[in-house]
């Protein structure tokens, strides 16, 4: 019995899913986004970097990068402390 | 219907991948499964933003040698912001899906079995 | 012995220094072409991955120890943040060695250009940083990983 009702949720979630995808909008015609416009027209000269994602990483959106890293590194110390060496 | 499939298709895929990801969480009980299915529905969701920045005929925002001439056309390059931020997001799911390895490696220390349903019963 | 037979040591030695290079390579140009410190520091992490595979942790560790691993991941993380630290006198984050003409201040022409390494300010620097972290964590990581199975690096 629980097997079906999983099984049914995850049917109905699947069709919902892929009929969305198809429903959305045309792929490749975004709508008009005034910030992305103007980070590819000013941003080369605001940064003075060629690529503009790294523009955006480290310059216009320095903030996620950083909580980024911290992430990483919070990862990193609960790996240490998960994995302490096997005890002989 | 048809056609809007094929127009979507990079959408119609990523939804795919999300749920062979789903049935991988919701169906299977090993826990390094369950681990490799959120990775999935992780990488399903950066394809999805990746699809979400693109822009018909436009080339990716790097100016080093850019198949351009003259003055910048904002609609000739794919979007920045979804594909740095996508950038953020692979780090996270990497270290994610590190912390979940090896929660699973001591899970199983503990309980001497993998099984979702199963290891919760704290043995000892 | 530790480690795997003298074939695959000798290969993963002749493979470790253009892994290296490439992942340096990906890191210093990360303003210029596809890449940055992310990217170059997980490249830089496989060739020590490729090293501890081969060699085993013994070897590995005798050289790239745990506490030397994380302080380098440290150091790397909070020379990111004293950099942001350094553009507060216009914004937290702010680029204030952009278009100044020192260190990487050269300005670039606006739109298609063939690449300028001396440029963008305090992205290279920034992606030095997040490299070095990158790398040091993810090979922290699986070294971690290695060592935590029973009998492997007495």
């Amino acid at each position: 019995m629980k097997a079906v009702a999983k099984t049914l949720v995850f049917l109905v979630l699947v069709f919902f899913l892929v009929l969305t995808a198809i429903e959305l909008r045309p792929f490749g015609k975004p709508k008009k986004s005034t910030m992305d416009d103007y980070i590819i027209v000013e941003g080369q000269r605001e940064t003075a970097a060629n690529n503009l994602v790294s523009a955006v990483v480290f310059d216009y959106r320095g903030y996620d990068t950083l909580g980024e890293a911290t992430v990483l590194f919070a990862a990193v110390s609960g790996v240490y402390l998960l994995l302490r060496e096997a005890k002989k | 219907m048809i056609e809007a499939l094929m127009q979507n298709l990079p959408f119609v895929v990523s939804a795919l991948l999300f749920v062979i990801g789903l049935y991988a969480l919701l169906f299977k009980s090993n826990l390094i499964k369950m681990a490799i299915g959120l990775s999935i529905m992780g990488s399903a969701v950066n394809i999805f933003l990746i699809a979400l920045g693109y822009k018909e005929n436009s080339i990716a925002p790097i100016f080093t040698n850019a198949p351009i001439n003259g003055s910048i056309n904002a609609a000739k390059m794919a979007m920045p912001i979804p594909q740095a931020l996508t950038l953020t997001s692979i780090v996270i799911s990497l270290a994610v899906t590190a912390l979940m390895l090896s929660l699973a490696v001591v899970v199983y220390r503990h309980c001497g079995s993998l099984n979702a349903s199963k290891a919760w019963r704290l043995k000892k | 012995m530790s480690g795997l037979s003298q074939i695959v040591k000798t290969v993963s030695l002749v493979l470790f220094v253009p892994i290296l290079t490439f992942g340096l390579y990906v890191v210093a140009h990360g303003h210029l072409t596809p890449g940055g410190g992310f990217q170059g520091g997980t490249v830089i992490a496989t060739a020590l991955a490729l090293f501890l595979v081969a060699f085993g942790a013994k070897e590995f560790k005798r050289i790239l120890g745990k506490d030397f691993l994380s302080a380098v991941e440290s150091i790397g993380l909070l020379s990111f943040g004293a950099l942001a630290l350094l553009g507060l006198g216009t914004a937290f984050f702010a680029n204030f060695l952009a278009n100044s003409g020192g260190l990487f201040g050269k300005s670039v022409p606006v739109g298609a250009n063939a690449g300028i390494f001396n440029s963008a300010g305090t992205i290279p620097l920034m992606n030095f940083a997040v490299g070095i972290e990158v790398a040091s964590a993810l090979s922290l990581v699986l070294l971690l990983m290695y060592l935590s199975e029973k009998g492997v690096g007495k």
